[in-house]
């Protein structure tokens, strides 16, 4: 067994898996964290991101104009790249399956996909297909609302000639821009929607299962199994109890190998916590006259905050407050998560039977306090905008999307204030281009992915026979808090790492046939041990195994073959009993 | 040899109170859990005291119901409350949001309406305390309901929610199809299910005789003839139950409206619409891809034209069309109004489904004149046109043909139609497709017998070996073959192949080393060499043995093939020998020298 890791990303993970001739991809996460390398693209001009220095190395005249600095720091002025996962390790027309985990590790999809000779079939939940589409369809409307017409390549080639951080940057060569519409299309079409416990077939040879992994609305962890292996796939978990149903644990249970990725990224933050103190400076702003801007993405701890936050805010007096969500696919990602019944956790179930509307946000948006809007240019945003006000929007990177906007409005005033959620980005480098910044900002992350101590204790309880993460757990640097302990063997992995797995086959399944079996004629060779001459004709179909009873051969008709192939009923063995 | 049992406690040979005990590997399951609405005393349950006397816990492993109707769940809370029984049940989430709906409906129209005793009735809090024992599944789900039960659900179309269930037990299984739809309608899709290859299916077969006419067809004729029964001031009564059948019909008559703007009030009578489209909403998940796609910007469920009825509305004058529940005119409300305006001809009815024998509707239906009803004992004139539809979201003859081949079944079993419809369905399944058909009645059981196949771990080396190119034989290349030779273990559970050395090391066996030697006579005067040629011209013809070198014996395998004498005797012996493994060919060599000469 082979694992191929084409991204280092732990939180955005790509790997590939080859067992049994058959070759799965495990996720498809897109790493966006080379966007903060960009100059944020604004919905209107801006003159002070207009009015910028550029900043050209020495003799470089070519690189001019594509490279600008503000507040020390230098940026690439170009619609921001993505880094995608890696393409030269295998070749993507072998790949059989695609096992999605979650939407937030399927953005890459559209490039896998379109890889030349691409056949396989992806499998991912029904919540994970839609709400991953919306973030995808979200990306390339803030992209195409702001169009430019020249990408900055140049930069690339002269790397070491830059200033940190970006001549650190991982092979730029390989950044891409972002897929077009029929890209992300073509990826749809190729989704397989499955359930939790529906296990599909690989070609006979393995059968994969998705269960729930409590992390978002249809996230799952996958089982990869044959008759006598298991491998275990686990990408963002959560035990904690927030809207999406619970972690299922018994499927995960004695695996040969467990591949672990997607733990928390701010393991010093408590969700909880963050969350009270979402709630307590948004009302600490509103109260002193400011508006809030929440970057985040469209769906997933957005429906926690608002839920959160609309009580808090009646409490505090502030009910009046309006809150805005701004994104092109608001009013779908509110209506889709209600009618997800199957995926909730159980006392969001319950108020379905009632029946009830699952979020409460469906009330929010029916009361007038909860307002989506597909953009800022949308009918009735203009008209019903009023300040103070609290705004969620994308992008969470601060680089596009109407966030830029907001940043732009409400930047030069200390009464406003930016609140990050989003554990994805760090919320510095998010604000670096923004700076000289007179708006206040705070850091609350909401990351419900597993701690280190709880992952240590999900693999106490599952017992693999051995574990494989990113090496970025098992780093010795680490503080202990952050860092995996198991009782079995731990391997890790890299970008761009190709490892043998400890698993080795013995045995196959054989199926024989009724009839044969009828035939077979036991004897008992030792305390509860029998056994028997077995001839047959075997059938493999389908990678399945199935001995039939052979013909037996025409005396006459006879031909070589058949004679050599016919075998006796008995084995000789034994006493000789010469009468 | 391994069999199935199947004994239908309902809908043998018959419709309504659908429930199938299944006995397969050792195992208890009931398939639905039913009442029959056309009794009024202890018939309209299942006779749970052929299972059990008492509890029934210890002898069901447990409870399927494939979807909402009443036929089909309606003895549940009956069966787990006052039978008693505290297993597993498994239904889907939607059957299990609407049917405790349902059932509370039912349950009033049975106690408060027809004054029934409360004793022998199940309580509004039986109905909550049964649903807490239910597991909702999801689709293809596959659900482990002990170490051994192995159950998933399949899309079934008929009802919002409906499914069908592939039950596996060990290597033996079934499929249940409850009510199944093949094709698909306004607001559900087309029941599927893959090629699962169960021992048995179990179908329903409602429309056993029936091909239905197309869908547009049926719609164009509904419409037209409420159509006409309005513009001449006539009202309408179209008894539904609350979900699944009502939707579809609300969609058709709403954008009939819209198109032809027509203004004669339609009214859905109160209640469980507004729940009811609540769920729809919520469940939209289930219905079919367009609704599914179109939610965010038109709620299907969201009606215009149609308005919630009142009670008061039945003695107002005009035209006007209503849906009220419940479907086959036995109690409630559809009931009332029956009463109230079958006298009058200008008045329709449309019975959009089928009604179970007993009921009102089903006696309307056949044609009767009169109905005559107690408490208080009064006779009703039926003068109003009666229209059936055939619209209730069964599968026709071809449906079901369609998914027996769907899955490839060993067996087939009918349920849930009348008898005699089941004879011709039946003959068409056993002369077109050659299957094995049962229609047991009700307390009949069926025993299905099924060939079991061994599972064994085989192991790679055996399997590699077998799978490779044989070693050559003289100068013949054995083709890559695909038999296998080796020995079955069976220690505990366990079954593996191993080949025979293999074997015979791990059991501690040696094995005897047979030879077999014979001896032939040939009159063949001239040199030995020669004979040799003729020996191997002959078995050259025979078995295709291409090149033999100098005079040395003849090698075919472990047989060995030596000719003795001398150049000048007129007699020479030919000595073959070979081993037990080899005895076929050994066998076949010396008749084949033997003859030579014939």
């Amino acid at each position: 067994m082979k694992f191929y890791a084409l991204s280092g990303h732990p939180n955005k993970p790509c790997s590939v898996l080859r067992f049994k001739q058959c070759t799965i991809m495990l996720d498809c996460g897109l790493d966006e964290t080379t966007m903060l390398n960009f100059l944020p693209l604004p919905l209107v001009p801006s003159r002070r991101l207009a009015s910028l220095p550029t900043w050209t190395p020495k003799e470089q005249p070519q690189v001019e104009g594509e490279l600008r600095e503000c507040a020390g720091k230098v940026f690439i002025d170009s619609p921001p790249e993505f880094c995608p996962p890696q393409t030269s390790l295998i070749d993507f027309s072998e790949v059989d399956a695609i096992l999605v985990s979650n939407y937030t590790s399927m953005l890459a999809l559209p490039f896998i996909v379109a890889e030349r000779g691409f056949r396989g079939t992806v499998y991912a939940t029904e919540p994970t297909l839609h709400i991953g589409r919306l973030c995808m369809d979200e990306l390339l409307y803030h992209m195409e609302q702001t169009p430019r017409a020249q990408h900055a390549q140049h930069w690339k080639r002269l790397l070491h000639l830059l200033p940190a951080p970006l001549c650190h940057a991982y092979k730029p060569k390989l950044w891409r821009q972002l897929y077009s519409a029929d890209a992300i299309a073509d990826a749809v079409r190729r989704v397989h929607t499955v359930g939790y416990g529906e296990k599909m077939d690989v070609f006979g040879a393995l059968r994969v299962m998705p269960s729930s992994s409590g992390y978002c609305l249809g996230s799952a962890n996958w089982t990869i199994s044959s008759e006598y292996e298991k491998i275990v796939y686990v990408n963002g978990s959560s035990t904690l109890t927030t809207h999406p149903k619970q972690l299922e644990q018994a499927q995960l249970r004695g695996a040969r190998v467990l591949i672990l990725n997607g733990l928390t990224q701010v393991p010093s933050y408590n969700p909880d916590d963050m969350i009270g103190a979402f709630c307590a400076k948004v009302a600490h702003t509103l109260k002193g006259g400011g508006n809030v801007l929440v970057p985040c993405c469209p769906s997933g701890i957005v429906y926690d905050l608002i839920e959160c936050l609309a009580p808090y805010l009646d409490q505090q007096s502030l009910s009046q407050v309006p809150l805005f969500f701004v994104s092109p696919v608001a009013e779908h990602s509110l209506a889709y998560s209600n009618i997800l019944a199957e995926w909730l956790s159980h006392n969001k179930q319950v108020r379905v039977y009632l029946p009830e509307e699952p979020f409460p946000h469906g009330q929010l948006v029916a009361g007038g306090r909860l307002r989506p809007y597909k953009n800022l240019q949308a009918d009735g945003f203009s008209a019903e905008f009023r300040q103070p006000c609290v705004v969620f929007a994308g992008h969470p990177s601060l680089r596009f999307g109407d966030t830029v906007h907001f940043m732009e409005l409400w930047g030069g005033n200390a009464a406003n204030a930016v609140i990050f959620t989003s554990p994805d980005f760090p919320y510095l480098e998010c604000l670096a281009p923004y700076q000289p910044l007179a708006m206040n900002y705070y850091f609350t992350p909401i990351d419900t992915s597993l701690y280190f101590s709880q992952a240590n204790k999900l693999i106490r309880d599952l017992k693999p026979q051995a574990l494989l993460t990113p090496a970025q757990y098992a780093s010795p640097v680490q503080r202990s808090e952050c860092q995996l302990e198991a009782d079995c063997p731990v391997l890790t992995y890299r970008r761009g790492d190709v490892l043998t797995l400890p698993v080795r086959r013995a045995h196959q399944r054989l199926q024989l046939s009724a009839e044969l079996s009828e035939r077979l004629s036991p004897v008992p060779v030792g305390p509860g041990v029998a056994a028997a001459t077995v001839t047959g004709l075997l059938h493999v179909q389908d990678n399945r195994h199935r001995l039939d009873v052979a013909p037996t051969p025409a005396s006459e008709a006879a031909s070589l073959q058949e004679l050599t192939e016919a075998r006796p009923r008995y084995h000789t063995y034994g006493a000789v009993h010469v009468p | 040899m391994p069999e199935i049992k199947v004994t239908p406690l309902g809908a043998g040979q018959d419709v309504g109170r659908s429930c199938i005990l299944v006995s397969i590997g050792g195992k208890n399951i009931m398939l639905d859990c039913g009442m029959h609405m056309g009794y009024n005393d202890e018939r309209r349950f299942p006779d749970f005291s052929y299972i059990a006397d008492g509890s029934l816990t210890e002898h069901l492993d447990c409870v399927i119901i494939s979807h909402f109707h009443l036929d089909h769940c309606g003895a549940l809370p009956f069966m787990t409350e006052m039978v008693g029984y505290s297993g597993p049940i498994y239904m889907t989430y939607p059957t299990k949001a609407i049917a405790p709906i349902l059932l509370e409906d039912m349950r009033k129209v049975a106690v408060e309406r027809k004054g029934e005793s409360s004793t022998s009735f199940f309580t509004s809090q039986m109905v909550k305390e049964c649903m807490k024992k239910v597991t909702a599944v999801n689709l293809h789900q596959t659900v482990q309901v002990d170490s051994e039960i192995e159950i998933k659900a399949y899309y079934a179309g008929h009802v919002l929610g409906a499914a069908m269930f592939h039950v596996r037990v060990g290597d033996q299984s079934v499929v249940y199809t409850g009510d199944y739809n093949m094709t698909p309608d306004r607001h559900l899709g087309a029941a599927w299910i893959d090629k699962c290859c169960p021992d048995l299916l179990i179908t329903e077969s409602t429309y056993a005789t029936t091909i239905r006419d197309s869908k547009r067809c049926r719609e164009r004729d509904i419409l037209k003839k409420v159509h006409e029964c309005v513009e001449r001031g006539g009202k309408v009564l179209i008894p539904v139950f609350a979900l699944g059948r009502a939707q579809e019909l609300c969609i058709l008559l709403e954008s009939y409206w819209e198109r032809t703007n027509l203004k004669v009030p339609v009214y859905f009578s109160l209640g469980l619409t507004e729940k009811a489209n609540n769920y729809y909403k919520m469940f939209i998940t289930w219905t079919n891809q367009k609704i599914k796609k179109t939610f965010v910007e038109r709620n299907m469920f969201e009606f215009k034209h149609i308005k919630p009825f009142d009670k008061s509305y039945m003695e107002n004058p005009g035209p006007m069309v209503v849906f009220a529940s419940p479907g086959m005119l036995h109690a409630g409300l559809s009931l009332n109004i029956f009463k109230r305006w079958a006298p009058d001809e200008k008045n329709m009815l449309i019975m959009p489904g089928y009604c179970v024998v007993g009921t009102v509707g089903h006696k309307v239906l056949n044609g009767a004149k009169k109905v005559e009803f107690e408490n208080p004992r009064t006779v009703v004139d039926v003068r109003m046109a009666v229209e059936y539809m055939s619209f209730s979201a069964h599968a026709d003859a071809k449906g079901i043909m369609q998914l027996i081949q769907y899955c490839q079944p060993k067996n087939v079993m009918l349920v849930h139609g009348d008898a005699e419809k089941m004879v011709f369905l039946k003959s068409k399944i056993q002369q077109e497709l050659s299957l094995d058909c049962f229609n047991p009645a009700n307390g009949e059981t069926c025993t299905i017998v099924t060939k079991p196949t061994i599972a064994a771990d085989v192991s790679l080396s055996l399997l590699k070996r077998d799978l490779q190119p044989v070693a050559e034989i003289g100068d013949l290349r054995v083709k890559r073959r695909k038999l296998m030779h080796g020995v079955l273990i069976v220690k505990g559970n366990k079954v593996r192949v191993l080949d025979s050395d293999a074997a015979c090391a791990e059991l501690g066996v040696t094995r005897h080393e047979i030879r077999f030697t014979s001896t032939v006579t040939l009159e063949d005067p001239g040199p030995v060499s020669r004979t040799i040629d003729k020996l191997h011209t002959h078995l050259q013809k025979r078995l295709g043995i291409t090149q033999h070198l100098g005079d040395g014996p003849i090698n075919i395998g472990s047989v060995l093939l030596q000719v003795s004498g001398s150049d000048q005797e007129d007699l020479k012996e030919a000595i073959v020998s070979w081993t037990y493994q080899d005895d076929a060919l050994g066998s076949y060599i010396l008749n084949s020298i033997k003859n030579i000469d014939r």
